[in-house]
C-alpha cells in the first residue's frame, strides 16, 4: 500500500452515517450522486472542497447507525484517502474494508491532530505522521483476516476464489 | 471440558460444527436467511452481478422487502425497486416483497414464519438485530458482505464479548419495552456495547410481550452492539408455532458463562423515557422533559410498528382528538397488522381523533417520505434514530419516544406522559 499525504477534516464523535451521507440521497447507489452530499449535514461545503488525498480524523464510534454501504462508498468516491478514528462502528468497520476505504483506529492521533493539519500515513507500517507538528503515532495494526482481504482485493474477489476452489473439488468429487 | 459459554457463543458455536469458541475468534458460519431493502439491494446486487456467478446459493434462502421508499417516492426510487423485482424474477426468489404482501422487513419476517430461534441472520440493514428477540443471531451487514452470502450461503464473524443485562422488579405504569431500551443505551452510551452481543434477561423479560422484546432486540445496534438476545422461552415458542412450520433450535446461555460485564437493573426505577436530540442515549425520564411543543408525532417502524404497539396508541387516543398544531402519522409495520387493527377498530379511533393512518412503509424514520420535518420543526417518533437531519431538514429534531408517549404527546401538542391525560 502506498504512503498517503493531505489535508485533516476534523469530525467530533459518533459521526453517523446519516451525517456520512443522508438517507433522502439513497435513491440512488451511484458513488459520484452520493460523494456531492458526502458530510452534507454537518459540513455543508465538506464535498465541494475536499481534495483528493484528504484524511477525515474524528472521535469514538465513527459511521455509526445503518449499515448503508453507500457511507463508505460517499466518502471514498469524495477523495477521502484515509479516515482516522478512535474508534469505528462495526458494520461500517466492515463496509469500509469490503468497498476498499482505508480506515485506521489510532486514538491518540485522533485526538490530538488539528483541522488544516498535513498529515502523511504509511498504512504497511501503520504510522501516521503529522507533518504540521512534526509528531508521530502508531496506529492498531489491520487484523490479519482483514489483511487477507486486502490481499485479495476485497471480499467479493476473496470468496470468487474460495468459490471456484469448491466448484473444481465438487467436479473432481 | 466444554466452556461455557453465553447465548451468543453457544448459537455460533453449534452452527459452525464447533464444540465451543470463544471471544475473538473468526469463525465462517452457513447462514439461514439473507435479507436486503430496496435501498442496499441494488448494490447487492451489482456487486453480486460483477462477481459473475450465474445463481444464488439459495432461492428460499433470501429475502427482498422493497419498504424504504415506498410506495415508490420518485423515479429513482423507483428504478432502485424495479430492478431488485426484475432481480428476484431472474433467480426465482420466492421472498420478494413489494405492494400489497409488503411491510417493514423486521416486522414482516418473523409474522412470516422465516425466521426461527438458533438462526443465523444477515441482513444489508442494520436493524436486522431484531430477531435477537427470537434467540436468533440476527444481526446487520453491508451489500458486499451479502452478496458474498448470496453466493458462498456463508458468513464470517469474529466471535463478540457478551455484555448481559438484567433486568428485576415491577414496571411503573406506562412502562414498556421501548423505555427499557432507550434507558439501556442512555446508560452505556451509543457505542457501550461496540462489537459486543447483547444479552437481555431477567424477570422483567420474561414478562415482556413478542412485540416488545422484538422492539428492544431492535435497539440493540443503537448502543453499537452486533445482536441483542433473548433465551428462548415459552413465549417465544408459541409465537414461533404460530407463524413458521420450520422448527426452532432452541438454545441457552449456560450458567457459568463468562460475560465481559453484567448490568443489573431496577425497573421500578424506571420512568418512561424520551431520548433528546441527536442520540439515542440522550435519555432523560418523563418527568424532567419540561416543555417542548411539538409539530409532528409519528407511530410505527420496525421499531414499534406492531399491533402491540398500535393497541398502546388506540388505548390512548380513543375519544380524544390530536392537537390541531400536530400531524400524527401513524404507520402499522405490515399488511397483517394494518388489517388487524382495522378488526379491533384501532384505524377507526386513529382516524376519529384527526391521526393520519399510512401504509406499512419506514418512510419517514430515516427521511424519505410520508412524513418529512421542515427546519426547525420538533417530532415525537417511535422509531429508532434521532440524528441530525435523521426526519428531515438538518435543523429539525427528532425525539424518541414509547408509542404510549407519542400518543399523549399527540394529544397534548407537546412532549407528555399519558399520565397528564389522567390514565
Amino acid at each position: 500500500m502506498e504512503k498517503i499525504r493531505g489535508r485533516v477534516w476534523r469530525f467530533g464523535h459518533d459521526v453517523d452515517t446519516d451525517v456520512i451521507i443522508p438517507a433522502r440521497y439513497l435513491n440512488t447507489s451511484d458513488p459520484k450522486e452520493l460523494a456531492k452530499h458526502c458530510m452534507e449535514d454537518a459540513r455543508p461545503d465538506f464535498a465541494q472542497k475536499v481534495r483528493p488525498g484528504d484524511i477525515i480524523v474524528a472521535g469514538k464510534n465513527f459511521g455509526c447507525g445503518s449499515s448503508r454501504e453507500h457511507a463508505p462508498i460517499a466518502i471514498k468516491a469524495a477523495g477521502v484517502a484515509c479516515v482516522v478514528a478512535e474508534s469505528f462502528a462495526r458494520i461500517f468497520y466492515r463496509n469500509a474494508f469490503n468497498t476498499g476505504l482505508l480506515i485506521l483506529e489510532s486514538p491518540e492521533a485522533a485526538r490530538e491532530i488539528e483541522e488544516g493539519h498535513e498529515v502523511e500515513i504509511d498504512p504497511e507500517a501503520g504510522i501516521i505522521k503529522d507533518l504540521t507538528t512534526g509528531k508521530t503515532y502508531k496506529c492498531q495494526p489491520i487484523p490479519p483476516f482483514m489483511r487477507e482481504l486486502l490481499k485479495d482485493g476485497g471480499l467479493i474477489p476473496h470468496i470468487k476464489k474460495k468459490y471456484q476452489k469448491m466448484r473444481l473439488e465438487e467436479e473432481a468429487s | 471440558m466444554k466452556r461455557a459459554m453465553t447465548l451468543a457463543e453457544k448459537i455460533l458455536a453449534t452452527k459452525a460444527g464447533l464444540t465451543s469458541v470463544e471471544p475473538g475468534q473468526l469463525i465462517d458460519v452457513p447462514v439461514d436467511l439473507a435479507l436486503a431493502n430496496d435501498i442496499t439491494a441494488p448494490i447487492t446486487i451489482k456487486i453480486f452481478r460483477e462477481a459473475g456467478i450465474p445463481k444464488v446459493w439459495d432461492r428460499e434462502k433470501i429475502v427482498l422487502v422493497m419498504d424504504h421508499f415506498t410506495p415508490n417516492k420518485d423515479i429513482a426510487s423507483a428504478e432502485q425497486v424495479r430492478l431488485c423485482r426484475e432481480f428476484a424474477k431472474e433467480q426465482g426468489l420466492i421472498h420478494y416483497y413489494e405492494g400489497g404482501n409488503c411491510g417493514i422487513e423486521h416486522v414482516l419476517l418473523p409474522e412470516e414464519g422465516l425466521v426461527v430461534p438458533g438462526d443465523i441472520v444477515v441482513g444489508a440493514d442494520s436493524h436486522t438485530c431484531t430477531y435477537g428477540a427470537l434467540g436468533a443471531f440476527a444481526t446487520g451487514v453491508g451489500s458486499t458482505d451479502l452478496a458474498a452470502t448470496w453466493i458462498t450461503g456463508r458468513t464470517w464473524f469474529r466471535v463478540p464479548e457478551t455484555i448481559k443485562f438484567v433486568y428485576r422488579g415491577k414496571l411503573r405504569p406506562w412502562v414498556t419495552g421501548k423505555d427499557l431500551i432507550l434507558y439501556t443505551i442512555g446508560d452505556i452510551g451509543v457505542d457501550g456495547a461496540l462489537y459486543k452481543a447483547m444479552e437481555f434477561s431477567g424477570e422483567v423479560i420474561r414478562r415482556l410481550s413478542m412485540a416488545e422484546r422484538f422492539t428492544m432486540a431492535n435497539m440493540a445496534i443503537e448502543a453499537g452492539g452486533k445482536v441483542g438476545l433473548i433465551e428462548p422461552d415459552k413465549k417465544t415458542l408459541n409465537f414461533v408455532r404460530r407463524h413458521s412450520q420450520r422448527p426452532p433450535l432452541v438454545l441457552k446461555a449456560d450458567r457459568k458463562a463468562q460475560y465481559l460485564e453484567v448490568r443489573e437493573y431496577d425497573c421500578s426505577k424506571i420512568e418512561p423515557q424520551v431520548a433528546f436530540p441527536h442520540l439515542p442515549s440522550n435519555t432523560k425520564p418523563i418527568s424532567e422533559v419540561g416543555h417542548i411543543d411539538i409539530d409532528q408525532v409519528v407511530i410505527g417502524s420496525c421499531t414499534n410498528g406492531r399491533i402491540e404497539d398500535l393497541a398502546l396508541a388506540a388505548r390512548i387516543l380513543k375519544g380524544r382528538k390530536v392537537n390541531p398544531n400536530v400531524r400524527a402519522i401513524i404507520i402499522p409495520g405490515s399488511p397483517r397488522v394494518y388489517r388487524e387493527a382495522l378488526r379491533k377498530k384501532y384505524i377507526e379511533v386513529f382516524l376519529e381523533a384527526g391521526a393520519i393512518v399510512s401504509p406499512p412503509t419506514c418512510g419517514p424514520c430515516l427521511g424519505g417520505h410520508m412524513g418529512i420535518l421542515a427546519k426547525g420543526e420538533k417530532a415525537v417518533s417511535t422509531t429508532n434514530r434521532n440524528f441530525v437531519g435523521r426526519m428531515g431538514h438538518p435543523e429539525s429534531e427528532v425525539y424518541l419516544a414509547s408509542p404510549a408517549v407519542a400518543a399523549a404527546s399527540a394529544v397534548l401538542g407537546r412532549i407528555a406522559s399519558p399520565e397528564e391525560l389522567g390514565l
